[in-house]
């Protein structure tokens, strides 16, 4: 099973983002997918967590993650050193930060000058999406398009796949 | 069939709208509202031809189900903790006026201390009500239960409110595939409510009525039997179910890995597919455990729990609930069912889950550990707190 923890703050689209990529790996045969938030009130700028669990075979464990394959940041005021003691020992962390880190583990890329020129809003939950389709090689572009396409009204296709696909690119080179 | 990413919430309306239920009352409740949030955007957009009434409590939302029932609609609510004992007083109300109401329950802890996150206390208060009692374990069985429970309620030989509950979050608002039916699947397994209850012009019957010591306990006894008789509907419902969905469901219970079990986990609802994991992994280890889910508690699986222990050393309940000044509900009614088929093996109680709290997987293998020492006790899962039999 892959365990992916997404970090966020409200109003973000942490959540939607968790959604977005269990729909699109579970749209291929015997892949099963579980998406949830952290459970509670909702406020806006608050941190949240939310957490996708990906599977060849139906998950019946429905706990919080408590240690991610990988944990992504839509906000690097959300992330410090603790945030590596929530990974496995071969995980990953992929974040959104104009700043370096200096750490194997640590993926980082500039969501918001993404979301800038693509969305045209500092809005990065699309962009992390698309930036985790580069470093994972279980999901295709084309799966992450077809949940957008599925779970997102419609006038906001266009943009947010270009973003997708602006991410992807700028990660996988 | 199309393949869709539902939360268990929308994945029961789903199967609400499959069922063309004619009345929706509705009054919103944490963890239940999207249900009947998605269902009035159907009717809005036209995908549900239903008359869907906002009420002002739940009180009323379960009252406007049963005037519905009561002109022969078919007729939906739902709610959740502490909207459940407020419309308590409607709900013996409906099972005796035979009215089969479908309602679903989120699952949800009842207050003080105030909390909105799930456990079972809610509607296993409610198990004396009258009404069958279902669990889902997955969005999957939720949605076809929705479908399913109109069938068994609506039954001629039934005549019975149906709950069917999905634990609070961690199955209401956790998003997972399910196969959703097309309409002519549904309509194909579902046939229109027709009924004699009802009020009708050409043919004046008394509803509602007083029935007094002479009589009472006559109406009773009929209402037990609707209840008793949906066991044998259950199994009919799901061989149609199977023939047109080709999904397979397993009556009052569900066994996983128990022909040759020694100690087996009894629980109920979407914590039984942790236990499923912790069952496959240490099968792994050569230990011979199982599990046993109760998908329904009303009617209750008496026969069936006797026959799935058949080579057991050593029982253990699972359970989000707790009857203050005994133990938890679920455990009093799998003794009774053991004590009645003359199975004598240990039996231990675990109280868990209570306001929301996780069970680990730790904390499954713990009680399969502890199963094997044979003691029957009851205990508080995480607190180490123990009630009595130890």
């Amino acid at each position: 099973m892959t365990e992916i923890l997404w970090h966020g703050r409200g109003g973000q689209g942490a959540f939607t983002a968790a959604r977005l990529l269990g729909e699109a790996y579970s749209l291929k045969e015997y892949s099963y997918a579980l998406a949830f938030p952290s459970f509670g009130p909702e406020r806006r700028g608050a941190p949240i967590r939310a957490f996708t669990k990906l599977d060849r075979k139906p998950i019946g464990n429905r706990s919080e993650i408590t240690k991610s394959d990988y944990s992504i940041f839509l906000d690097d005021t959300l992330f410090n050193e603790n945030s590596l003691n929530e990974l496995k020992s071969n995980g990953k962390i992929l974040l959104n930060t104009k700043k370096t880190i200096d750490n194997p583990q640590v993926i980082t890329l500039d969501g918001d000058s993404i979301a800038a020129r693509t969305l045209g809003l500092p809005i990065t939950n699309t962009i992390l999406l698309g930036a985790f389709a580069a470093i994972f090689n279980e999901i295709s572009l084309e799966e992450i398009y077809e949940a957008i396409r599925q779970t997102m009204p419609q006038r906001l296709h266009e943009k947010n796949i270009a973003a997708v696909k602006a991410a992807y690119e700028e990660v996988a080179v | 069939m199309a393949k869709k990413f539902l939360s268990g919430n929308e994945a029961f309306a789903y199967g609400v709208r499959l069922a063309r239920p004619q009345v929706i009352s509705a009054y919103p409740i944490t963890p239940q509202t999207i249900v009947v949030e998605k269902l009035s955007e159907f009717v809005e957009d036209g995908s549900l031809n239903a008359e869907f009434i906002h009420v002002e409590s739940e009180h009323s939302a379960l009252s406007c189900a049963m005037g519905a029932s009561a002109v022969g609609a078919r007729a939906f609510t739902a709610t959740s903790s502490q909207g459940l004992l407020y419309m308590a007083e409607c709900l013996p109300y409906a099972a005796g006026g035979r009215f089969p109401i479908v309602m679903m329950n989120a699952n949800r802890s009842t207050a003080l201390p105030w909390n909105i996150y799930g456990d079972q206390r809610d509607s296993l208060s409610q198990l004396d009500s009258g009404w069958i009692q279902a669990y889902a374990k997955n969005a999957q069985e939720a949605l076809d239960l929705a479908l399913m429970s109109f069938y068994i309620a609506e039954h001629k030989n039934v005549s019975t409110p149906f709950m069917a509950n999905l634990d609070g979050f961690v199955l209401t608002h956790t998003y997972e595939v399910a196969e959703v039916p097309t309409q002519e699947q549904a309509d194909a397994f579902l046939p229109k409510y027709e009924t004699e209850n009802k009020m009708d012009l050409r043919h004046p019957r008394n509803l509602g009525f007083s029935a007094g010591p002479d009589t009472n306990t006559f109406f009773k006894y009929k209402e037990h039997l609707g209840i008793l008789n949906a066991k044998a509907v259950i199994g009919e419902a799901e061989e149609k179910f199977e023939r047109i969905f080709g999904r397979r469901y397993s009556g009052l219970t569900e066994s996983y890995q128990i022909e040759d079990a020694e100690y087996i986990i009894i629980t109920l609802g979407s914590i039984s597919g942790l236990v499923r994991e912790a069952v496959d992994a240490l099968r792994k280890e050569g230990r011979r455990v199982g599990l046993l889910r109760l998908r329904y508690l009303r009617p209750f699986p008496n026969e069936e729990i006797a026959a799935a222990v058949r080579t057991a050393k050593a029982l253990a309940v699972l359970e989000k609930d707790i009857s203050f000044g005994n133990e938890g509900t679920v455990y009093t009614n799998v003794n009774s069912a053991l004590q009645k088929a003359d199975i004598h093996i240990p039996c231990s109680d675990y109280i868990g889950g209570l306001g929301g709290k996780n069970i680990s997987y730790e904390e499954i293998k713990h009680i399969f550990d502890r199963l094997e020492q044979l003691q029957p006790t009851v205990n508080f899962l995480g607190i180490g707190g123990e009630g009595y039999g130890n």
